[in-house]
């Protein structure tokens, strides 16, 4: 049994080790130059200037500080549970670049093609809050078992709107032949060759977007590794190359959930014109795929990055509660109303009204909530003037 | 070994979370252990004295003119506060009259000095409620621009020692008026950024309306002062109520809140940075040309035996110097009664019943000064 790669016959096994290395060295050169970019973007945002000491305009600094990493002592506390503190990163990395496989990059560009491709996402990527609960179990130190059950709790809790808003789009893909409904991320991308999923999904794209940005541990939701609060939570007693393992694999993560959006949602590589212009020459198709793809996914990081360097964080219970209470109701709304539209037969823009209506209550919702009145503490019922007050 | 009746195999601790002296967010050497319930704080002990040096102590070794570089190091975010505090005591103590030009100059320099370090405040703040770095670095921006101004007139970022007793080292620059403009553009500027970056933010809200809630009545008995005590609605401003230097003579009104949460306690401080601007615009058109110190002033000031209490408005409450004196040129007894040392006592009241990111956000919108605090 033989694979192919360029139109070279080799061996099968050689073939999945020739492209898991391409994703596993291509992933590390993107992550150095995403940690670059959020580092440039947010100085910009902070009217700094970022790094620029490192090689021209600083573009050197993140191999710098991977090389540093490694040369690091690799630190282990001494109360802390060998195996459970030293096999932690594998479990937060490995899943994270197991995605990989799945992710269409441009027209027949990917590492496998997957029936399932969208569930095989979905479940692998959700693996990784183990690894965040053993770091934070292992190192016996109190922050970090805080960060950990913070990582734990929101990890379940936005999976869930994260897993269904993909769903409520995999419901509607609708495929040649009258056939609906469709986990395959090949195919869910062709069929946005005209009109991409977030005009007909818009508020499965907004709990995506939101719930993207706690799966990640991004701000506003960025309370397990809350900086001014747990400082670094689960990982702060990790070092070296450990540490940096938990990086590279935040960093994977936030491209691969980017990508996901990017296929999903903005209509990968397909929209717009992708095939057609792949059509009058293949090489120039390519390409052109490829930087939709990169530019689709780019602009949801640069998105990331803008919300990290404006917003604050949120509190444990209220980021509990907007999951539950308001983007998982939601969400069962919008597949609900897919699923009778697909039931019924209805026309397309009964999608449109119901999400666009899900999306205005989504806003609704959040105003109520932030501008309801404050509680006031007991004042004493005669008042203190005349006593405190002179 | 005796089998655990199911009581005993669940029963539940609760777990103590040491908060500092090293943490981010504790504002300097602070240090407070959290007794939680899962996220619930349930417990808080403050332990503070890590930056005690003794500077009260110091003092009563050193000349009334040196002791006024102690008071740069004990409130170093709001100098020109704490010196003036202090030469007010011994002036008053020493029968000293200070010339007209001397005081509006110091005014100003005080209300700049408010600018300055509740820009440091909202910088602080954001970073606590958990925005990376930009309100900090807006905040900075600002305040960087009233710290050059400080560093033409006295030389120094830091430790100004710029008030003496009877009036200023020495003259201001001869462009201090045109800077004294540039610096107000810039903050008026700055505060709106900050309103728009914090004040608007919805989550911002949502993290600070209904935290921390103090009432007034406890605001009093603690002995809460500043901006925070005026957050719980107490109109309690010494610049009003207790008259020094020429604050008759501007017109500015007193910010108070009504919840005594953390956001009005952000808020009050916000606006009553727009005050400070308006009292610094008045000054300046009362600033007129004259001496900087009395004509007559002893090489080596002497005070006659007494004792007097004198306090300012500090940007974090009521400053005040308590000093004793037995006739001779050191204070015999020198007491710093610091805002922020009353201020932090209300942390646990303030603090128990809330999660443990809110205990950081509530330390942060007291606004604590450590090397104040242990003095």
């Amino acid at each position: 049994m033989n694979g192919d790669i360029f139109g070279l016959e080799i061996n099968i096994w050689l073939d999945a080790l020739v492209r898991l290395g391409l994703a596993v060295a291509l992933m590390t050169v993107v992550v150095m130059a995403l940690i670059y970019l959020e580092r440039k973007v947010i100085a910009r945002f902070q009217q700094r200037l970022g790094p620029t000491r490192t090689g021209p305009a600083g573009i050197l600094q993140s191999p710098a500080d991977a090389l540093k990493l490694l040369g690091k002592e690799d630190l282990r506390p001494k109360n802390a549970d060998p195996w459970v503190f030293e096999l932690a990163p594998y479990f937060v990395f490995i899943p994270i670049f197991l995605v990989f496989v799945a992710i269409p990059f441009a027209f027949d560009w990917q590492i496998r093609v997957l029936e399932l491709g969208l569930l095989y996402v979905l479940a692998v990527s959700s693996i990784n809050i183990v690894g965040w609960v053993m770091a934070g179990w292992g190192s016996d130190n109190r922050y970090a078992m805080l960060g950990a059950l913070r990582a734990a709790a929101q990890g379940i809790s936005y999976e869930l709107p994260l897993v269904l808003a993909l769903v409520a789009v995999a419901m509607v893909v609708s495929l040649p032949g009258d056939v609906r409904g469709s986990l395959n991320l090949v195919e869910i991308v062709a069929e946005q060759g005209h009109i991409p999923y977030i005009v007909w999904q818009p508020l499965a794209f907004a709990i995506f977007y939101i719930a993207m940005l706690a799966e990640l541990n991004r701000t506003p939701f960025d309370i397990p590794v809350g900086e001014s609060e747990v400082v670094g939570g689960p990982f702060v007693e990790y070092s070296g190359i450990r540490w940096s393992m938990f990086f590279l694999g935040e960093y994977t993560a936030l491209l691969l959930l980017s990508l996901r959006g990017a296929a999903v949602f903005l209509g990968g590589w397909a929209w717009p014109l992708g095939e057609e212009v792949a059509d009058q020459n293949a090489a120039l198709g390519l390409l052109y795929q490829f930087t939709l793809t990169a530019a689709k996914a780019g602009v949801l990081i640069f998105t990331i990055f803008w919300v990290r360097a404006t917003m604050p964080r949120l509190r444990v219970d209220q980021l509990m509660a907007f999951s539950w209470k308001v983007l998982l109701p939601l969400t069962f709304a919008q597949i609900a109303a897919n699923g009778l539209v697909l039931v019924y037969g209805w026309p397309d823009v009964v999608l449109l009204a119901a999400s666009g209506g899900g999306l205005v209550l989504l806003a609704v919702i959040i105003d109520r909530a932030v501008r309801r009145p404050t509680p006031r503490p007991g004042l004493p019922s005669g008042g203190l003037e005349g006593e405190a007050v002179r | 070994m005796v089998a655990n009746t199911p009581e005993q195999e669940f029963e539940t601790r609760e777990l103590l979370i040491n908060m500092g002296p090293q943490h981010p967010s504790t504002h300097g050497v602070f240090r407070m252990v959290l007794g939680v319930d899962g996220e619930v704080v349930t417990d808080v002990v403050p332990y503070i004295g890590y930056m005690h040096r003794g500077a009260e102590k110091l003092c009563e070794t050193m000349d009334f003119r040196q002791g006024v570089g102690y008071m740069d190091r004990t409130e170093y975010l709001a100098n020109f506060n704490a010196e003036l505090s202090y030469v007010l005591a011994v002036e008053r103590l020493a029968g000293i009259e200070v010339p007209e030009r001397a005081q509006w100059i110091r005014m100003i320099l005080c209300e700049l000095n408010r600018l300055s370090s509740h820009f440091m405040f909202t910088g602080a703040f954001g970073t606590d409620v958990g925005v990376f770095g930009t309100a900090f670095v807006y905040s900075f921006r600002e305040r960087e621009v009233i710290l050059d101004l400080f560093e033409e007139i006295t030389g120094d970022r830091l430790m100004y020692a710029y008030f003496r007793p009877g009036g200023l080292a020495w003259e201001v620059p001869e462009n201090f008026e045109t800077r004294v403009h540039e610096v107000l553009l810039s903050a008026r500027h700055g505060i709106r950024e900050m309103d728009s970056l914090l004040t608007e933010n919805e989550i911002f809200l949502a993290r600070t309306k209904g935290v921390g809630a103090i009432s007034a009545a406890d605001a009093v008995d603690w002995g809460m002062s500043g901006p925070s005590l005026r957050a719980s609605g107490v109109p309690l401003d010494l610049r009003r109520d207790d008259p020094y230097l020429y604050y008759p003579q501007v017109d500015f009104d007193v910010i108070t809140g009504e919840a005594g949460d953390v956001f009005d306690r952000y808020h009050v401080r916000l606006r009553e940075m727009r005050e400070s601007v308006r009292i610094i615009e008045q000054c300046m058109e009362h600033l007129s040309d004259g001496p900087i110190l009395p004509e007559r002033l002893p090489r080596m000031l002497r005070t006659p035996p007494g004792e007097i209490y004198e306090r300012t408005e500090a940007p974090r409450g009521e400053y005040g110097i308590y000093l004793v004196s037995r006739g001779g040129n050191r204070p015999y007894r020198l007491k710093v009664r610091s805002a922020c040392f009353s201020n932090l006592q209300a942390l646990r009241d303030m603090t128990i019943g809330h999660y443990v990111a809110d205990a950081v956000v509530i330390l942060g919108s007291i606004d604590i000064v450590l090397c104040e605090v242990d003095r």
